[in-house]
């Protein structure tokens, strides 16, 4: 199985993240200036990256090596963009790759209410900006005993949530996935309750290796892997890193989770991985790392114990599954 | 003397296309082209093959029933079989690739995991029948070989409710295979119960 590092990107090919997330403004700029007409012809011009430039091609300007960092192989480009639990554009592995085009990410916005001093919502661009982007290579557990190490590109959730500044009474945080069924495939069935959500206790949502992430291997994440804002928690199970995010709301109580409803008795809200605690219809001790043959033992926490194990002093991890 | 190069031809053609679906896993196998979890992938094609298969073979006799297919009966021992080749191909992907021999999950796996407990007695059904589906074993057992064979019911009822178990959230695929085998077995019951009603009511429509 060949695994290779995602080639060196050369610092001529990186666009400005302020630009890039600033390209509608700029477009719009340029339309009113009535160069629109002219924009193929001005290829490479970093502005003009659209939906017709391939995700993986826009590439994005990062801190790396960022902190945190696993030094195990990463898993294969390919294998991380064409291999997706993303129910919304399908139930098999291949639906989300094939069915990417579908997901209408321009323009995106994101609510931001509840427990927070200044709620709002706002663009995706405007949420982002302010945050300097750094690479975090993670490995991650899928709750199917799959696994992969991916570098991601993003920024601390809880530095998003500051500025927003949660009340004294937010002990929760929800999340929500794009609903629109007039594209998403996935979601003219009910295989789940749409939207998709999920959550977080405030401490893990503050925590240092949450982040929000915006890339994958240096550039601009794929639709099929949850463009253009996902959570990644890397000591959970990998449904807990909710794809396509329109809300986030601070609250006082527990939010419901989408595979909880769906299967309470296979999928708790915390849904830490845990070798110890298998799913009720498979064993979760060992994981098949994507581009190996043989599995390997699954780690608690998914390796982070030493970071977040604190986070559940006291509590009974068998219940709280 | 005509007919045999046509029965031939017959049982000829259900073979290859039944064997099309491993042609394409072995070619995708060999030119790298199954997805990013192969084993998975060859887990489950396998599976859903040995699952269609199955059905095939317990949609003959309806066929000759209902469309007058009586052509078609010998296909029951070639579908079979070759379901029979792809529960085996299922097993062993199982065993090998994906536990490697660790016997210690395999037998947990066996024990504590319904969906495996049932796909395995599918499996352990399937057997039985196909060794005894040679010519000599049909003339040995005589009319208990048909008795014998009633176990491919068992099969098909327990590798489709192996197959429904596994279900995360998707119950469609699996719940078409269940359908088709009730239908199928719905169609069976009927032909039994049909004669003695006609008896009971000679008079009746």
């Amino acid at each position: 199985m060949l695994i290779r590092q995602a080639p060196e990107i050369r610092s001529s090919e990186i666009t400005d993240p302020g630009l890039y997330f600033r390209r509608r403004e700029f477009l719009r700029g340029l339309a009113a200036a009535g160069v629109t007409a002219s924009l193929p012809a001005m290829a490479g011009l970093p502005g003009s990256a659209s939906a017709a430039t391939p995700a993986l091609e826009r590439k994005l300007d990062f801190r790396s090596p960022g902190p945190f960092a696993t030094d195990e192989t990463w898993t294969d480009r390919d294998d991380a963009t064409r291999y997706n639990n993303f129910y919304e554009l399908g139930t098999d592995k291949g639906d989300p790759k094939r069915n990417a085009h579908r997901l209408v990410t321009e323009p995106w916005k994101v609510t931001i209410d509840g427990e927070v001093a200044k709620p709002g919502t706002i663009d995706l661009e405007d949420l982002i900006r302010p945050h300097p982007l750094e690479e975090r290579i993670y490995r991650l557990r899928c709750v199917e005993a799959w696994s992969m190490v991916i570098p991601w590109v993003g920024f601390p959730l809880g530095d998003l949530l500051k500025r927003f500044q949660p009340t004294s009474r937010a002990k929760y945080v929800a999340f929500e996935s794009i609903l629109d069924p007039e594209h998403l495939p996935g979601q003219r069935r009910n295989v789940l309750d749409w939207p998709y959500v999920e959550g977080l206790r405030i401490d893990e949502a503050m925590h240092e290796l949450t982040i929000l992430a915006v890339g994958m291997y240096g550039a601009v994440l794929p639709n099929q892997n949850g463009a253009p804002l996902r959570l990644v928690v890397p000591w959970k199970y990998g449904f807990k890193s909710i794809k396509s995010i329109v809300r986030i709301r601070l609250l006082e109580t527990q939010p419901p989770t989408s595979w909880n409803i769906s299967a309470p008795r296979e999928y708790g809200f915390y849904s830490n991985v845990n070798p110890a605690v298998s799913h009720p219809r498979w064993s979760q001790k060992r994981e098949r790392r994507i581009g190996e043959w043989r599995k390997r033992p699954t780690l608690p926490f998914n390796g982070y114990a030493d970071r977040v194990a604190s986070l559940y002093a006291g509590m009974d991890l068998n219940k709280s599954f | 003397m005509a007919k045999i190069p046509g029965k031939l031809a017959l049982h000829g053609t259900v073979l290859g296309a039944g064997l099309l679906p491993l042609g394409v896993l072995l070619f995708g196998a060999l030119t790298d082209r199954l997805d990013a979890n192969p084993i998975e992938h060859i887990t489950h094609s396998t599976g859903k093959w040995a699952i269609r298969l199955l059905l095939l073979s317990l949609a003959v006799r309806p066929a000759q029933r209902w469309l007058g297919w009586s052509w078609a009966l010998p296909l029951r021992r070639t579908l079979g079989l070759l379901a029979f080749t792809y529960a085996c191909l299922h097993f062993l992907t199982w065993l090998v690739l994906d536990q490697f021999f660790d016997w210690e999950a395999i037998l947990e796996d066996v024990a504590e995991r319904r969906y495996i407990t049932m796909g395995f007695a599918a499996f352990l059904c399937l057997v039985p029948l196909a060794i005894t589906s040679t010519r000599s074993w049909i003339r040995r057992l005589g009319r208990r070989w048909i008795s014998l064979h009633r176990l491919v019911y068992a099969a098909a009822v327990f590798a489709v409710i192996h197959y429904l178990w596994q279900v995360k959230a998707d119950w469609l695929p699996p719940a078409i295979h269940a359908a088709i085998l009730a239908a199928l077995l719905a169609a069976r019951f009927r032909f039994r119960t049909r004669p003695v009603s006609v008896a009971q009511s000679p008079g009746g429509s």
